[in-house]
């Protein structure tokens, strides 16, 4: 059975695509996690959303234009740094804006049902074979970026006073960090669509962090997870016929919660030790 | 050679100047008390002495050098400030982020640095809990972590940001006791800021007490008396010793036990 579904180009196109950015999603997501970012990641794929839409009124290409502004907001939220810790309802603001924007643009072009469809809850399996070169080659370069940084950000992300004493830019670590981010939303948003960013970038990440303390198992734990639910996923929209972003978000959500069930259970029981002392 | 030396130094933050054209010399291997009410600038003065903040006026000398930022030989144990709390990596791991942390690639580590990693955590008695996931340590225990990740590169000179904060008085003796140990062991100079003089009685050297931009640094009993903390804090200050243990009265109250009290309210003051 598998044998027929393979035989299929779009299904081809589809399993690589999900692949690469699988992969990317599950080790930048791990970082997201650790910096208690998610929400500055779901935000960025959002005002991808009011590019994306934008660039279509302009005639140009939705994934550029997606990739653009997620770029730009993620440079940007990278410069204001650790002013923008916590400013949940600033980002909050910024993210209704840009999906607001982006009906605006698609307002004007009634004829894009489809295509606002596609880019809010993601339309894998329309993704052409030069897609997945580019989605190949920006994946490869993001990856390799988080590889070159990922020392001092993991050392940023847990200790950033004692990494700025020893002479870590947190603003550096920070831009490069988010633009990073904004790259991994941009393709993950060809996967599942700028709403549904989260169950990819996030949910995996969280997972391995819950089930692994070891840095190196937990991300590759991270990254594995995001290929399981990615392709598991396919699998299952290919059989049932239901849309792949809901198996992936379904098999997302599902993986998150019995990670997280066992430590719940126990720690309704039982508390840490002198949790009460320590503030 | 002296740990640190400032001559002249004028540290501000922002607008206001926090410690005024300050002249202090800490020798090699003194265990230093730096004591000082919220917002007197004991964070301030770490972070200066990392070179992170640089006078306005006067200079820093720091092992010898003029004060520069990363300097592999001063070991730094900022306030986490709950910050850690839903850390899941295990304590290994994350004291080992700081091995080397502010080279570029990826966070592989070489033997030496898993030798050092091993012998920080050894120092601290760390060992056995350095396997559990950070997360679900005690706040002594965490602060032992902190203390073994500020030991990696076996700095001259280490500086200890309020250990004791949240810690019930068995965990505050124990740190203090563990860090007095270390501190003759490797032979290197300590500043140890605290709310409160006694969980330091009998372990520290001298007082740097700060406060209303000026400093006293001298033995307990030079500085820890009425006219000398009058003249920090502005105003009539009484010293009652009672059985071994120092209050610092101002009126009615007991102003270092009061400020230790509206910490918790105080975690952006970064002062």
């Amino acid at each position: 059975m598998a044998i027929t579904m393979l035989t299929y180009d779009f299904m081809q196109n589809a399993f690589a695509a999900a692949g690469i950015v699988a992969v990317l999603c599950g080790s930048v997501g791990f970082f997201l996690v650790l910096r208690a970012q998610t929400f500055a990641g779901h935000a960025l794929s959002h005002v991808g959303f009011a590019g994306a839409t934008g660039s279509i009124l302009l005639g140009l290409s939705p994934f550029w234009g997606l990739i653009a502004l997620t770029l730009a907001a993620g440079i940007g939220m990278g410069l204001l740094g650790r002013r923008l810790h916590q400013r949940d309802v600033a980002i909050g603001i910024v993210l209704a804006m840009s999906l607001g924007l982006g009906l605006l643009f698609l307002h004007f072009f009634t004829t894009y049902a489809t295509q606002a469809t596609a880019l809010l809850f993601g339309n894998i399996l329309g993704i052409d074979t030069a897609t997945v070169w580019i989605l190949l080659l920006l994946g490869v370069a993001a990856i390799a970026a988080l590889a070159a940084i990922a020392r001092p950000l993991l050392f940023a992300s847990l200790q950033p006073e004692l990494a700025e004493a020893k002479g870590v830019s947190l603003r550096l670590i920070s831009v490069l960090f988010l633009t990073i981010v904004a790259l991994a939303v941009a393709e993950c948003a060809q996967i599942v669509g700028v709403l549904l960013v989260f169950a990819l970038m996030v949910g995996p990440a969280a997972a391995a962090q819950i089930l692994s303390t070891r840095f190196w198992f937990a991300i590759a734990l991270s990254i594995a997870l995001a290929l399981f639910e990615a392709w598991l996923g396919l699998v299952l929209a290919f059989y049932t016929d239901w849309p792949t972003s809901f198996w992936i978000t379904a098999l997302s959500g599902c993986i998150y919660m019995v990670a997280v069930l066992p430590g719940s259970l126990s720690g309704l029981a039982r508390r840490p030790r002198d949790s009460a002392l320590a503030g | 050679m002296s740990a640190v030396e400032l001559s002249g130094a004028t540290l501000a933050f922002g607008a206001r100047t926090v410690l005024g054209n300050v002249n202090l010399t800490i020798r090699d291997s003194e265990f230093i008390g730096v004591l000082g009410p919220n917002g007197s600038g004991k964070t301030t003065l770490m972070r200066a002495i990392l070179g992170l903040i640089r006078p306005r006026t006067g200079a820093i000398r720091v092992l010898g050098k003029p004060v520069g930022r990363g300097n592999p030989l001063v070991g730094y144990m900022p306030q986490t400030r709950g910050a850690l709390d839903n850390v899941r990596l295990r304590g290994w791991d994350f004291v080992a982020s700081a091995a080397n942390g502010h080279r570029w690639g990826l966070p592989l580590l070489r033997a030496a640095a898993r030798r050092d990693v091993a012998w920080a955590l050894d120092m601290v008695n760390a060992t056995d809990l350095a396997r559990r996931p950070l997360a679900e340590t005690s706040g002594g225990e965490r602060q032992r972590l902190l203390l073994a990740q500020a030991l990696l590169g076996r700095p001259r000179l280490l500086l200890l940001d309020e250990p004791l904060i949240s810690l019930d008085p068995h965990h505050q003796r124990t740190i203090v006791d563990l860090t007095r140990t270390l501190q003759k062991e490797l032979g290197i100079a300590v500043l140890f800021s605290a709310h409160e003089i006694n969980p330091l009685l009998g372990a520290l050297d001298r007082v740097l007490y700060l406060g209303g931009g000026h400093v006293a640094l001298g033995t307990v009993s030079e500085v820890i008396n009425g006219p000398v903390l009058s003249r920090i804090y502005g105003s009539e200050i009484d010293v009652i010793r009672v059985s071994g243990r120092i209050f610092v009265m101002s009126g009615g109250y007991d102003v270092e036990r009061d400020a230790h009290q509206h910490d918790h309210g105080d975690h952006n003051a970064h002062l």
